[in-house]
């Protein structure tokens, strides 16, 4: 039987029950989504982009939903405080799938912004919700988009009006707890419109290590003229735990976006971001940071379409893979015959700590335009021995010294953040990391 | 202080060391001369303990303890100092970082706490005029985007904090100009006291002008072949080293 097969059995069988729960806008995608699903099922193994991550195979397992949306019995508010100093005053929580319904009303927020549930919004803003959602994450794409919206129960959404400015960042903390197999669908919808600018931050933790749990989640990002938007994903999740996360970034002109997906600590993890250039002068950066030991995968796959001129995309992974982990990046630029004078570079630089650690990596520019600066470096290496040795003949023992360099490495990409307490507080988790000690944001998980 | 007998060293299977004698004490100080590919860099690289050499014959003792037993770290620690002919840049790691990391290791070797952070600042801004080091350097990767000259100045600097009981100075005066030359002879000989000796490998008399030595050693083909005093610089400078190899 094809792994796909349970889920669409399942789906014919539960589709009048999901769509009693959840909103009409949502459910109104489902089908289509479902049509393409049993055509195309989950990409194929050893298929052009999934080379190194099986995804039939992580889908098989009987996972078991949880539609009916079981009572969170915490109060996360009370219990998952996070401590980043000033980080953020809107916070909100999805455990599992679910957003969780705070009563106490945000009041920070500039008029007309809406930062909540994908239900609420929906059924609030028919007209922006048809417009946008599913837009960019067609259900062709890559089969976890169709999956994702077929099953989809709740999920997050932020719209920040035109020429609107939302100081502090917005938290959204994911958190996946249970005491049993399960899976779960998330969703993210951002609208910045033009002239508006806004700060996410996503964390991405799991509470409970021993259940096996699978998530896709899709995002879908739209950033208008002159808006300015930033985005960044922190991954702290379990050994068993499997995330396939899509990402669609749209930029309209002279918008400027940055995108920065960490993972500190995961199971299995497939990162795909597509970024679609459609106005001019916009410009986009694209960081991801990798560090994994044991038997950890993390496998980023980036395509940034330059479809418009004067565009600038820089795009830079780091990989610091240990013990018997391993690392994918595939990273497609396309610039089209159009898109002249566009700028566009991409670096992927890895460190392989152990002799059982292994990276896979794939460059690819494809450039129709004949006027253009592009440019791509991959290299994959051990730490540098001369400067090893330099810093044990000032007395840093061997260990520290090679924690010193793992932790310069991620230098660049964490500088990348453009949120100071966010930043200094990623420097401190990342050096925990390479200490062995356990990672989790004090206060928070 | 320091006393090596028949030192061997090789690298790849190839000697390089074939067999050294040296014997430096407290308060001396020792210039190292010779052709190119004599063995100088490779003598200082087997004090320190690069593990790209291999000894294969010999000792070394240190204040007493065999050199050779220890680690790289440790002998840093028991204080031995290379200043190095290419120091190395490290990006992503910061000069204060760096530092501190190596003061305090220094200091949990000794048995003491690590320093505050701002007793550390402040060690670092004296010691920095020392060399007169630009206090942007120190907020910089080690050694990254660093002239020549300041990477030289950042060896003395590291010094000057670390407070070694011996210090060998790998030619130093490679690539640095008159002012800076001066500059760092003049951080060295202020780091100069009884309990402390050093080593200079140096290629050229213009050094020992401003760092005066005790004792001028000829390495030739992996041994020393001639000892002398200041004099025998000067000698060398004048008559170059093929009436060595002649003899």
């Amino acid at each position: 039987m094809r792994p796909e097969q349970q889920y669409i059995a399942f789906f014919a069988a539960q589709k009048q029950a999901l769509n009693k729960i959840f909103s009409e806008l949502i459910n109104s995608k489902r089908d289509e989504a479902f049509d393409v699903f049993q055509k195309k099922g989950f990409p194929v193994f050893n298929s052009e982009n999934y080379q190194h991550t099986d995804i039939p195979t992580l889908m098989a397992p009987d996972y078991g939903f949880n539609f009916s949306g079981l009572k969170a019995e915490i109060d996360p508010y009370k219990v998952f405080k996070c401590n980043v100093p000033n980080l953020s005053s809107t916070i909100h929580f999805i455990i599992n799938d679910r957003l969780y319904k705070n009563d106490k009303k945000s009041t920070t927020l500039p008029e007309g912004v809406f930062s909540g549930s994908l239900n609420d919004f929906s059924k609030d803003f028919p007209e922006i919700f048809r417009k946008y959602y599913g837009k960019l994450a067609t259900p062709d794409k890559n089969g976890i988009e169709a999956f994702n919206t077929m099953f989809v129960q709740d999920g997050y959404v932020l719209y920040v009006p035109p020429n609107t400015a939302i100081e502090s960042p917005i938290q959204v903390t994911n958190i996946i707890r249970g005491s049993v197999d399960s899976l779960m669908t998330r969703r993210f919808l951002v609208i910045i419109e033009e002239g508006a600018e806004a700060k996410m931050l996503v964390c991405d933790h799991t509470a409970d290590k021993t259940p096996q749990f699978a998530v896709t989640q899709v995002t879908e990002i739209f950033v208008g003229e002159n808006a300015v938007f930033d985005f960044y994903e922190l991954e702290e999740s379990s050994e068993n735990t499997i995330r396939l996360a899509s990402n669609f970034v749209s930029q309209k002109a002279s918008s400027n976006v940055v995108i920065n997906g960490i993972s500190l600590c995961n199971g299995i993890t497939r990162n795909n971001y597509d970024v679609y250039l459609e106005g001019e002068n916009a410009i986009h950066h694209l960081y991801g940071l990798a560090i994994t030991d044991k038997t950890q995968k993390i496998d980023n796959t980036s395509n940034i379409e330059h479809r418009a001129p004067h565009c600038q995309s820089d795009e830079l992974f780091k990989y610091i893979l240990d013990e018997q982990s391993t690392g994918v990046f595939n990273g497609r630029i396309v610039v089209a015959k159009d898109a002249q004078k566009t700028q566009a570079y991409q670096n992927n630089r890895n460190l392989c700590c152990s002799r059982e650690s292994r990276m896979f990596s794939k460059p690819q520019l494809e450039i129709y335009a004949d006027d253009v600066k592009c440019s791509h470096g991959m290299t994959t290496g051990q730490l540098d021995e001369n400067a090893l040795f330099y810093m044990r003949s000032r007395g840093i023992g061997e260990e520290e010294a090679r924690l010193l360099l793992k932790f310069s490495f991620t230098n660049d990409v964490i500088e990348g953040i453009r949120l100071p307490n966010l930043k200094d507080r990623l420097k401190m988790l990342v050096e925990k990391r390479f200490r062995g000690e356990l990672v989790k944001c004090q206060g928070c998980i | 202080m320091l006393n090596i007998k028949n030192l061997h060293a090789s690298i790849n299977g190839k000697e390089i060391l074939k067999g050294i004698d040296l014997q430096v004490n407290a308060g001396e100080i020792h210039a190292i001369m010779g052709p190119n590919g004599s063995g100088k860099s490779t003598l200082s690289a087997v004090l320190v303990g690069n593990p790209a050499f291999e000894v294969t014959e010999g000792e070394v003792h240190f204040q007493g303890k065999d050199l050779l037993d220890l680690s790289p770290e440790e002998r840093s620690c028991e204080g031995l100092f290379l200043s190095f002919q290419y120091p190395v840049e490290i990006p992503g790691v910061s000069m204060v970082n760096f530092m501190r990391t190596a003061v305090n290791e220094h200091r949990k070797h000794k048995g003491l706490e690590p320093l505050a952070a701002g007793e550390f600042l402040k060690m670092m801004r004296e010691k920095q005029a020392i060399v007169e080091l630009d206090t942007n350097l120190i907020n910089r990767s080690v050694n990254e985007g660093f002239s020549g000259g300041e990477k030289k100045k950042n060896e003395i600097f590291q010094m000057s904090v670390l407070e070694p009981t011996l210090s060998i100075l790998d030619e130093t005066d490679s690539g640095l100009d008159i002012d800076a030359l001066r500059v760092v002879a003049n951080g060295v000989n202020k780091l100069k006291c009884p309990d402390n000796a050093t080593i200079v490998i140096t290629h050229y008399q213009r050094l020992l002008d401003y760092i005066k030595p005790d004792f001028v050693h000829v390495l030739y083909k992996g041994k020393i072949v001639k000892s002398g005093g200041a004099e025998l610089a000067l000698e060398l400078e004048k008559k170059g080293y093929d009436w060595l190899k002649e003899e």
